[in-house]
């Protein structure tokens, strides 16, 4: 392929590649497969394949493309297949569904039913994307070309118009006037600091030394977020155009991307980005014959979640150990080989193209008075579509939850979400109503973070989510400065003992010294943040932690130590399946007469519970003072909590 | 015995670049499966560096390993949809039915079992990686299913 030297290289290859795919037969048939690592978990290389036989013997290979897709996002239904020109939308695709959508849909124009999305409550089909609520609550800018898309080849960018904003910045504006409508844009960092993108080209754009490097953030180390994982994998050119646009502006010729290994198909992608785009001159020397020489090169994580910090990720690109290192002067004036240096998120800097496309007012028009533009969430946990849901700024949770996230599954209530992953804090249900943006959540005791929502439920203990984020953290502080090393160990070792029923008076206190001092004191944001969690889960359930503390009972009978299980025996049927999967041999009893439970070889893995047939569900679960006393049945529990086996929470 | 000329092969592919060590390490546990003390000597040897600064990086990031593992590995998700999904439970289970910890090899190297943070498919948690392997939405029963297929 020849090199693009300039804009009218780059429109007349667009041209080409629509005139090449039949741009003129509007009825050209063609199927869309999520081949993103959700589906790809789900199955989706076995559909894909299931259709290329299918299509073969049918003799329809030739006329029909399949194109194997990024992640549109409806993770929670792959594996995902859409059927253009109509864009017929079917979910959870099997293989063995696949000779039926041909027959059916592709030869003689008819659907699935059974495929089609089914509203919960009205039984009503949705044949098309934006009739299902999940998507027809969002406002998708970013990631709605995932699904049209093969982000392996570079021409199915350009036919939808990729590499425009780039050609309009290098063809006739200056790196200044691009800093300028970034700034009027107001896009902030979508990392999770939210500082003003256009302010930090400038600070680096305005650094003297050179070279300078401009850096894509692609270590999404937040357990529970995936949206630049999709982004990297499922799109890649949209955020590569950004990177290039921002090098232009402030002045860099050699830029990175930063991949965690934990993401093999969005380094896979990226790669094969880079290369098509040097390929096409899109990136190297004289890109499309403006003098301006960029090029890129791909460094994987190794697995550190410190390395997503900033000047972390910097020494990690030095190839040196991924510490943080005291930012005394800001790494846009001293950063990878104490040369400025811009970090950008993927999200960030994949609105970028769109900023120029359609200007900085349009973008000013959506979000709210200080966040502008759309803000792409993971929402996980227990909630019914589990997926990436991009809304404007200014969304309430609730709305998010409940009209996009179709609920709690199996009739739970609900507790609060947790933001902002192991540096944010929890939100209890009485605010979920509050209009999210970036300011909005730091209010609440959170943070955006890189935009991870889980949903938590009744059967979540607060308690226990903090002692998680804190034993995540303890594994990931570097240990380089003292107050996060010993902080966090510290804070782990008497959270550890709050939740397996050794909590003393006084540990609260001790845990709020700790966490101040931490907040003060420590070098980097992993540390300064690490407090949030517990802060946060101290501030909305003090109850539970009292609980845990003086009765050492746990309201959501999550806590181990502190929960056992008892079989009432007038209602089991000694089927003994439950014996049969004991891991510890701890249940007996004949067959067809009521098991026991031995509470001493107990270790309360739980599974019994798990496989108590639901018609029965002669299993319980109790914590606190009144399941000591108890050998075997669980009659009542007045003084402590309980639940009858439940199933469906977990849909 | 290590592969000599597969070390330096993989050596020679960065030759010139700045920052590469951790790249370079990286290919070679993906290419020995760990980092075998040999081929920390030829990387040391040929790019100059003491060895203690290779040590330094492959016992600071946990997609390296200084010891052998198994022929399968087993991950299993800790990231928080996951957790609060029951991964804990799966973790649990799975090291009980290996006899192993997270973090070692069983005695016949045949499975390494690994707690790994977040893959980013939290819509089927709790996810469990065998190799290149995803098996989603993994309940007890599962576990030993998943394990048998690998035995």
């Amino acid at each position: 392929m020849p090199k693009l030297t300039s804009v009218r290289d780059l429109e007349e290859l667009r041209r080409e590649i629509l005139s090449e795919r039949g741009g003129e037969d509007p009825n050209r048939l063609w199927i869309a497969i999520c081949a993103g690592t959700g589906c790809l978990a789900l199955g989706a290389g076995r559909v894909i394949d299931a259709f290329k036989a299918e299509l073969e013997k049918r003799g329809l290979a030739e006329a029909i493309e399949i194109k194997e897709t990024g992640c549109p996002g409806f993770c929670e239904k792959g594996t995902i297949v859409v059927v253009n020109p109509a864009g017929i939308c079917y979910l959870q695709v099997r293989p063995e569904d696949v000779p039926e959508i041909v027959e059916e849909t592709i030869q003689k124009g008819r659907l699935v039913d059974r495929l089609l999305y089914e509203d919960p409550i009205t039984a009503e089909k949705a044949i098309y994307e934006d009739q299902i609520p999940f998507y027809k609550h969002q406002m998708r800018l970013l990631i709605k070309d995932n699904i049209k898309i093969n982000p392996k080849n570079i021409d199915d960018y350009i036919a939808l118009g990729g590499y425009r904003a780039l050609a309009e910045v290098l063809s006739g504006m200056s790196p200044d006037e691009v800093i300028e409508v970034i700034k009027r844009s107001h896009l902030r960092g979508r990392g999770g600091g939210g500082f003003p993108t256009g302010v930090k080209w400038e600070a680096t754009r305005s650094a003297s030394g050179q070279p300078k490097y401009i850096i894509i953030n692609c270590d999404e180390g937040d357990p529970g977020a995936f949206m630049d994982r999709a982004l990297m994998e499922g799109n890649p050119h949209s955020v590569l155009e950004g990177l290039i646009i921002g090098a232009y502006a402030i002045g860099s010729s050699q830029g990175y991307i930063y991949v965690r290994m934990e993401y093999p198909l969005a380094v896979e992608n990226s790669l094969l980005a880079l290369e098509q785009a040097r390929e096409y001159g899109l990136l190297g020397k004289d890109i499309l014959g403006s003098g301006f020489d960029f090029d890129v090169r791909l460094h994987r994580g190794a697995g550190a979640f410190v390395s997503g910090e900033s000047t972390a990720l910097m020494n990690a690109l030095e190839g040196k150990v991924g510490e943080p290192r005291p930012k005394y002067v800001h790494t846009s004036q001293s950063g990878v080989w104490n040369r400025p240096s811009c970090l950008n998120n993927v999200e960030t800097l994949a609105n970028i193209p769109l900023i120029i496309n359609s200007g900085a007012d349009w973008f000013c028009s959506i979000g709210t008075e200080r966040s502008k533009g759309t803000k792409i969430f993971s929402l996980v946990g227990k909630v019914n579509n589990t997926g990436l849901v991009e809304v404007p700024m200014g969304m309430s949770l609730n709305d998010i939850i409940f009209k996009i996230g179709g609920g709690i599954p199996g009739g739970k209530r609900i507790k609060g979400a947790q933001t902002g992953g192991p540096s944010g804090g929890v939100i209890p249900e009485e605010y979920l109503d509050t209009a999210i943006d970036f300011d909005e959540l730091t209010n609440l005791g959170s943070m955006m973070g890189s935009g991870s929502i889980i949903v938590l439920d009744e059967d979540t203990c607060a308690i226990d989510l903090a002692r998680y984020f804190v034993d995540f953290l303890c594994d990931e502080s570097c240990g380089k400065c003292v107050p996060c090393r010993e902080g966090l160990r510290r804070m782990r070792e008497i959270l550890n003992g709050i939740v397996s029923g050794k909590g003393e008076e006084g540990d609260l206190d001790k845990l709020e010294e700790i966490a101040r001092l931490m907040r003060a004191a420590s070098l980097c944001a992993l540390g300064r943040t690490a407090v949030n969690p517990f802060l946060s889960t101290l501030n909305h359930f003090r109850d539970e932690y009292e609980a845990h503390i003086r009765e050492k009972r746990c309201p959501a009978l999550v806590c181990k130590p502190l929960v056992s299980y008892f079989i009432q025996p007038e209602v089991c049927i000694g089927c003994r399946l439950c014996q049969k999967s004991c891991p510890r041999a701890a249940i007996s009893g004949e067959e067809k007469e009521a098991s026991v439970i031995d509470q001493s070889l107990c270790t309360r893995c739980g599974v019994c519970l798990d496989v108590c047939p639901p018609k029965i569900r002669a299993i319980t679960k109790t914590s606190g003072k009144s399941s000591d006393s108890h050998s075997s049945g669980m009659r009542n529990a007045n003084s402590g909590s309980s639940h009858k086996a439940s199933r469906g929470d977990r849909s | 015995m290590v592969d000599r000329e597969k070390v330096l092969e993989i050596i020679e592919g960065y030759r010139g670049q700045d920052g590469i060590l951790i790249q370079l390490l990286l290919d070679l546990q993906a290419e020995f499966n760990w980092i075998p003390r040999e081929a920390i000597s030829i990387v040391s040897e040929q790019l100059r560096v003491p060895k203690s600064q290779i040590y330094r990086i492959a016992s600071f990031y946990k997609a390296m390993s200084l010891c052998p593992v198994g022929r399968h590995s087993i991950q299993v998700c800790m990231g928080t949809a996951c957790q609060v999904r029951g991964a804990q439970k799966v973790l649990d289970l799975t090291g009980s039915r290996l006899m192993i910890k997270p973090g070692e090899t069983t005695h016949d190297m045949s499975f390494s079992l690994r707690r790994v943070n977040c893959l980013g498919c939290c819509a089927m948690g709790p996810v469990i990686v065998v190799d290149k392997d995803y098996h989603g939405n993994v309940t007890a029963e599962g576990v030993d299913r998943i394990i048998e297929r690998y035995d």
